[in-house]
């Protein structure tokens, strides 16, 4: 399992990771994968989708499908104002946009501040995860975003109809 | 030459695919009895360009048929042999195996190596048939053999690898005939102008081997011609004709280069100012580059956000006071103009004359019509309305099954035509023309028309629903139908009843419908109608709860108002509309798709009626909006296929507004309609 995730993490181009926050945790995505973060705001919801579904927003002439993690993680409070934030994925073929609670910053880690990610009976599965960081006092959950999100689950492609 | 030539393959597949298409349509034009030479000489340079290329990129099989082709072509133009019908069409059918050979090369499909030899010893025995062998012998040798193919490989090569240093833009110099390509002309100025220093005849080839450089046999390459005659005669007396006849196309233009440039006097002949007009006239001239269609997508793209934009801007500039922001106010104002204008030049790119497919009728009537003994003329009438690329890719095919559906249904044999008091010679008519916003494309035939009653008979026989009070047009539509033939002899051609209902089927789903109008006896024309793009459609928004949906408008019959006493329940939970006699199922679209807060008066329900693959059904919605004329945007690119969704498009307010596909519509799963929601 280490040397998976081992490879795993030395096979991000780079060690930068882009933080936010879900509820008290914070996690880290690959900040190539980010193209850009904006607002929450005129989302089409879809009918018959799942609820973390939001819907679809025009990013300049682009439909994009928006995902909130925060339904899909299972958080408490759910609620949309001026500070949601979108994270606008762009995974070369596909751009998806996921809601946050909030964004924090652009950390590097160095391969020594990564471990491998313990079995967490967590609403997100290991599978999903590259590692945990660890920085100063704070622990990040590194998540594969590419794969969270082109994964069956997620609804968001045309393999899983009944979605 | 140590650049990878391979990037180049595109380039010469797209042009030899031209050049291919050129010498056919000339080949179809010509009058056999009198051929003009400028024909002649405009097909053997058509071969000659693919030639060289071929050479150049080592398709050598392609280099030797072109090659024997040439040779045919070569004496014909230089009048050591008439021009006969055998001739034409082992020339049309040398077009298809080279183009057969083109398409192996692109990867797609294979060469039929028997119909390669046939098709080259039919022109080589031509070649040889009428008087001076001798000469030519040598020639038709080369290419057969290994080792000849080599060195004629050699010098080819090397003029056309000058030529393609150029050319890359347009490999081929032959292209001084063609006009229609300003890289074309840039080749020329450089070959001319040396050329005009040293001998003006031969400069074509003194130029090359210089240019070429790495040639040392500079003036044994005159010995070397000798081998080939065919090159030899042929390139001084292009050049030569070049500067007797100049290219049509400067010499209309030389005037006005003259007259702004007198200096251009001095200079000797017509030389110079055939030079300057092709530097001063080439950026005027009809030029074209080509572009990335991905590339164009991106621009409309770019654009219509754009346009959302500006509409944004100028909805927030109506609230402020316009008289202490007048310059704010004219400013927007002319930014709108601008955004129009800029919108309006950027979809036209997309847009291509339907000559493109026009051009391939001639060759399909032609073979067809001699294949069935029939004489038929093709007529063709707005060749340059222009619609969408992607609409000229698709309608290629069904267009192409009409036609050949008319000369063989249609049409009548002489004979018959001459019995019923009509010319021999049948006229199918092509045309195209701009209907509002559609494009209207006819095929029509002054052939024998449909039958009703053995389309009735036909329809009875096949089972299909029908009634015997069927209007004309609807009995026509019956052709329609899968499997329905009334040709009374299956031939090859047409007959087995496969297709109609594919040509039906093709042109929905461009969005467009077929109508069919005939006389017995009199003929029959066939009417599709187009939308004129595939990435716009004209749609009515409808609101529904907070959301707005686009019904595309081609498949709306009408809206209405509904009362309670219109609506019938059946049994199981769904309802039925009663519209002027007929029950048409009610589907509540917040229903199907899950929408809250919907608005629906009960006193006033507004439904739209709808109809798709002859199923109607009456649309529930919470209020009509407008008429929209949207652009369509994928919903699959980013994200995936939607049941009962066909795309999606973006507001002037900038949401997004997803458009309903209709057809579809009926099936998604739903839960059965509770009006009272």
């Amino acid at each position: 399992m280490a040397t998976e995730i081992g490879s795993g993490v030395s096979n991000l181009s780079n060690n930068e990771f882009l933080t936010f926050t879900l509820g008290s945790e914070e996690y880290g995505l690959d900040i190539l994968k980010v193209q850009e973060i904006r607002g929450y705001d005129a989302v089409t919801s879809i009918a018959n989708m799942p609820e973390f579904i939001k819907g679809v927003v025009n990013l300049r002439g682009t439909i994009v499908p928006i995902v909130d993690l925060r339904i899909k993680f299972k958080m408490s409070q759910v609620v949309y104002d001026q500070f949601t934030v979108v994270i606008i994925l762009n995974f070369g073929h596909r751009v998806v946009g996921i809601v946050v609670d909030s964004v924090s910053d652009v950390l590097t880690l160095k391969p020594e501040q990564i471990r491998a990610a313990p079995e967490l009976s967590a609403a997100l599965d290991t599978r999903y995860i590259l590692g945990l960081g660890t920085v100063d006092e704070r622990m990040l959950i590194l998540v594969d975003i590419e794969n969270l999100m082109t994964s069956g689950e997620m609804a968001l492609t045309d393999e899983v109809v009944n979605g | 030459m140590s650049i990878d030539i391979t990037q180049f393959y595109q380039v010469f597949f797209e042009e030899a695919a031209e050049h291919l298409s050129t010498m056919e349509s000339l080949l179809l034009a010509l009058d056999v009895g009198d051929p003009s030479m400028d024909d002649l000489n405009a097909i053997f340079r058509s071969a000659h360009s693919i030639k060289g290329g071929s050479g150049t990129f080592g398709f050598n099989d392609m280099t030797e048929v072109t090659h024997v082709l040439e040779n045919l072509l070569d004496r014909l133009r230089k009048q050591e042999m008439k021009l006969t019908d055998e001739m034409v069409n082992v020339f049309l059918e040398a077009g298809d195996v080279i183009h057969m050979q083109l398409d192996a090369h692109r990867g797609e499909g294979e060469v039929d190596a028997a119909q390669v030899k046939t098709v080259c010893e039919k022109l080589e025995r031509l070649t040889c048939n009428v008087g001076g062998q001798p000469a030519h012998t040598p020639a038709v040798a080369i290419p057969t053999t290994a080792a000849a193919e080599t060195a004629y490989g050699l010098f080819e090569d090397e003029p056309a690898a000058a030529e393609t240093a150029y050319g890359f833009f347009d490999a081929e110099p032959a292209e001084k005939s063609s006009g229609d390509d300003a890289y074309g002309f840039f080749d020329d100025a450089v070959f001319d102008a040396p050329a005009k220093v040293d001998e003006p005849a031969y400069g074509f080839f003194t130029e090359e081997p210089a240019a070429a450089a790495p040639v040392v046999v500079a003036d044994q390459s005159f010995g070397l011609f000798v081998d080939e005659p065919t090159q030899l005669p042929s390139t001084p007396q292009q050049a030569q004709q070049e500067t007797q006849q100049g290219y049509g196309f400067f010499q209309k233009i030389t005037p006005v280069a003259q007259e702004s440039a007198p200096v251009a006097k001095e200079v000797v002949e017509a030389e110079a100012p055939r030079r300057r007009a092709s530097d001063r006239t080439a950026p005027a001239a009809d030029t074209s580059i080509r572009v990335n269609v991905e590339k164009v997508d991106q621009l409309i793209n770019l654009v219509g956000e754009l346009v959302i934009t500006q509409a944004m801007l100028a909805e927030s500039a109506s609230t402020v006071d316009s008289g202490l922001y007048e310059k704010l106010q004219s400013g927007l104002h002319q930014l709108e103009r601008n955004t129009r204008d800029l919108q309006e030049v950027i979809m036209s790119v997309r847009m291509l004359p339907i000559s493109f497919v026009f051009s391939r009728f001639p060759r399909v009537v032609r073979d067809l019509a001699g294949k069935l003994g029939k004489q038929v003329e093709l007529k063709t009438l707005g060749e340059g309305t222009e619609l969408d690329k992607g609409l000229i890719e698709k309608i290629a095919d069904p267009l192409t099954h009409l036609v050949r559906n008319s000369l063989d249904h249609g049409i009548e044999s002489p004979e018959r035509r001459l019995a019923a008091g009509k010319p021999e010679k049948g006229t199918i008519t092509l045309k195209a023309s701009h209907q509002g916003g559609n494009i209207v494309i006819e095929v029509a035939d002054d052939g024998g028309g449909l039958n009703r009653a053995k389309i009735l008979g036909k329809a009875r026989e096949r089972g299909l629903a029908m009634r015997d009070d069927m209007t004309d047009a609807e009995v026509w539509m019956l052709i329609f139908e899968a499997g329905f033939s009334t040709a009374e002899v299956i031939t090859d051609v047409s007959g087995r009843g496969v297709g109609m209902d594919v040509v039906k089927r093709n042109i929905g789903a461009m969005g467009g419908r077929v109508e069919i109008d005939s006389v017995e006896g009199h003929g029959t024309r066939i009417l599709i109608r187009l939308p004129l793009t595939l990435a716009i459609l004209d749609g009515l928004s409808v609101a529904v709860g907070e959301q707005t949906y686009i019904i595309p408008l081609g498949y709306i019959i009408e809206s209405l108002l509904m009362s309670d006493d219109d609506l019938r329940t059946v049994s199981g939970g769904g309802h039925m509309v009663h519209v002027r006699g007929e029950y048409l199922p009610l589907m509540a679209l917040h229903e199907v798709f899950n929408v809250p807060n919907a608005n629906v008066k009960k006193d006033a329900r507004i439904v739209v009626i709808v109809e798709a693959e002859g199923k109607k059904i009456a649309v529930l919605v919470d209020e009509l909006l407008g008429q929209h004329q949207v652009v369509i945007k994928s919903l699959e690119s980013n994200f995936r296929k939607l049941p009962g969704i066909s795309g999606a498009t973006i507001m002037g307010n900038g949401k997004v507004a997803l458009i309903l596909d209709v057809a579809a519509l009926s099936s998604v799963p739903a839960r059965q309609s509770k009006l009272a929601a």
